[in-house]
């Protein structure tokens, strides 16, 4: 006789939540005023909280609260050290002396990808082509990672639920996982189409105010779920004493090198070479919008992060198991094990999606800018469409990378989730790109071309020994990939930098007048 | 740039230097009774970035570049078009 179906109450929360986005989709479709600008770059107005909020929920993916989590479970404590502070400092950082700058020059030159910006200060066609294909195969794989996130995390909160629907999985061993559970492919149609259902009539606009929304959702259910976790353990204070007591290694840092978490830092500068990020910089109404960016981003940072890693070493102090070996599940086994409310772990899933979803759908407006932008109106010549067809031709391939994606998601590559942090180095090896780009007169077309291709290269190689050969051999991969017991992406950026600088060194300066045209004079300061 | 702009600076040199704790790697005391140090000094070097940031955009912002930016009164000056 079949078991009674799951309660079904944490789904019922969670179509809530997604049922408010679809609210907010039609809320903002009203604010949508019709012109390409607008879709794109929501008209260049969007004041200080909107892009604090959207830039922080694009920037913060599922990692800021189950990644965490999991890597607190596995590294201990000293996890907000190295991928926390760190950005703290860099993204504030990389705002104030890049997002401004490229905002301003966004502006001027009527930019709305990141692309014409390279294209037009190098005065290249073919550094865009280069650098087209690079960019989105680095987001596609953090695309994969959000949808593939999503319906793990819905499979694992639905099991039993639907036992008449879905039957699971069947091991080779006979066993059936997930029995009654809702599958990804679901899932991932489901946040599929509720992103593209907002984003679809208010483009970047919709983005902004839906990321706004997830913010605080995914900032108050981490609060929540650390306040009512901190209580059901007898207090905070003695859910550390058990940490202490039990797994000593998570209190200090005996499980983090000294050399990889100084060299860490360098993964941050990806938040510079974004390009979804990029272009939630234009969409600011003017550079003083930026300073509550630049100044609560590290606030935020703390916000979300703190709890979550105290909740990471509390599961190693009560010798809590990693549901499957998956230290990504701790989050919500220690949701599920203490508290066991069904409304609490709807919220904490809504939370998870929250983030999720907050950086999918800046994504996907990217890539569909990038490709009506960046490729057709390129080759077609932008005359060729009125402001009208161009909005329908963002629209087209909005709904047709949405639609690869998912596809993509049904046979996803094996290891998938440790791509994260290679996709994170290669961003942030183009960061000597952007940063000449704005600053130094001398970088020439063949420096840019030379530090590209430098990073393609080492990062193919770095990727291949670290992830790709491993992976081919069955060998089981644990901790970062390290060179020399740093971070993989100093070398490339290094080496990225060396060519950047070397090769413009020696090749033809481009002409002064050109130059000054994206360099913004030093004004009067304070 | 003004005294108060290189000290504002300087608040973000210190951010980073200071995050740099190889010095504290095995102190296992606790902050507030329930904060491992590890944990509690780096929310602290959070703190003192967001109050950096602070001082900077408050004595260091560059007051001109809205001007700048619009001179090309956000219809472009062909750059891009240029390019195409």
């Amino acid at each position: 006789m079949p078991a009674n179906p799951a309660d079904t109450t944490p789904l019922v929360v969670v179509a809530l939540y997604l049922g408010s986005l679809i609210g907010l989709g039609l809320f903002t479709r009203t604010l949508f005023r019709g012109t390409s600008k607008d879709y794109f770059v929501a008209g260049r107005s969007i004041g200080p909280v909107l892009l604090l909020m959207s830039v922080f929920g694009t920037t913060m993916t599922a990692f800021a609260l189950v990644g965490s989590t999991g890597k607190a479970y596995e590294l201990g404590a000293g996890v907000y050290g190295l991928m926390a502070s760190s950005s703290a400092i860099i993204h504030s950082l990389v705002f104030f002396i890049i997002g401004i700058k490229l905002w301003a020059i966004g502006k001027r030159h009527d930019f709305m990808t990141q692309i014409q910006f390279f294209r037009a200060r190098f005065q290249s066609v073919a550094l865009g082509y280069l650098l087209f294909p690079i960019l989105v195969l680095l987001v596609i794989p953090y695309l994969l990672i959000g949808i593939l996130g999503a319906g793990a995390v819905v499979r694992g909160i639905t099991v039993g639920m639907f036992p008449d629907t879905f039957a699971g999985i069947t091991t080779p061993t006979g066993a059936t996982l997930f029995a009654g559970a809702v599958p990804p492919w679901v899932t991932g149609l489901v946040i599929c189409s509720v992103v593209l259902f907002y984003i679809f009539t208010g483009g970047l606009r919709a983005a902004a105010w839906a990321n706004a929304f997830q913010t605080v959702v995914f900032m108050v259910t981490g609060l929540i779920a650390f306040t009512l976790i901190a209580d059901k353990l007898g207090g905070a204070a003695a859910a550390t004493q058990l940490v202490l007591d039990n797994a000593h290694d998570h209190v200090v840092r005996a499980k983090i090198g000294k050399l990889q978490f100084l060299t860490y830092a360098f993964v941050p500068l990806s938040v510079g070479m974004f390009p979804h990020l990029f272009q939630h910089w234009l969409t600011a109404k003017d550079a003083k919008t930026f300073r509550l960016t630049a100044v609560a981003h590290p606030l935020f940072i703390m916000i979300v992060w703190v709890p979550c890693i105290l909740i990471g070493i509390w599961a190693v102090g009560i010798g809590l198991k990693a549901p499957g070996g998956n230290s990504n599940a701790v989050l919500a086994a220690m949701v599920g094990t203490l508290l066991d409310n069904p409304y609490l772990t709807g919220l904490l899933t809504a939370g998870i999606l929250a983030a999720i979803m907050s950086s999918l759908d800046s994504q996907f407006v990217c890539l569909g800018t990038m490709f009506t932008q960046d490729i057709v109106l390129q080759v077609a010549g932008e005359d060729r469409f009125t402001d009208r067809q161009k909005i329908l031709l963002g629209r087209g391939f909005i709904v047709a990378i949405v639609a690869l994606t998912y596809v993509l998601s049904l046979f996803p590559p094996p290891k998938i989730f440790d791509l994260a942090v290679w996709c994170f180095s290669g961003f942030a090896s183009l960061f000597p790109l952007v940063f000449a780009a704005v600053y130094w007169r001398r970088v020439t077309k063949a420096g840019a071309f030379a530090s590209v291709l430098v990073m393609v290269v080492s990062w193919s190689y770095y990727f291949y020994i670290g992830l790709i050969e491993p992976t081919l051999s069955g060998e089981k991969i644990v901790g970062d990939f390290l060179v020399m017991g740093m971070m993989p992406v100093t070398v490339i950026f290094a080496a990225s930098a060396a060519a950047l600088v070397g090769v413009s060194l020696v090749t033809t300066p481009p002409p002064a007048e050109h130059v000054e045209r994206f360099m913004i004079p030093k004004t009067d300061r304070g | 740039m003004t005294s108060a702009g290189k000290f504002a600076w300087g608040l973000v040199v210190l951010a980073a230097i200071l995050h740099t704790d190889l010095w504290a790697w095995d102190d296992d005391s606790l902050v507030f009774g329930f904060m491992p140090m590890a944990l509690a000094y780096h929310a602290g070097v959070s703190l003192l970035a967001a109050g950096a940031w602070l001082a900077v955009v408050k004595f260091d912002w560059p007051e001109g570049i809205e001007q700048w930016a619009s001179e090309g009164d956000g219809a472009g000056d062909g750059d891009g078009k240029g390019t195409r």
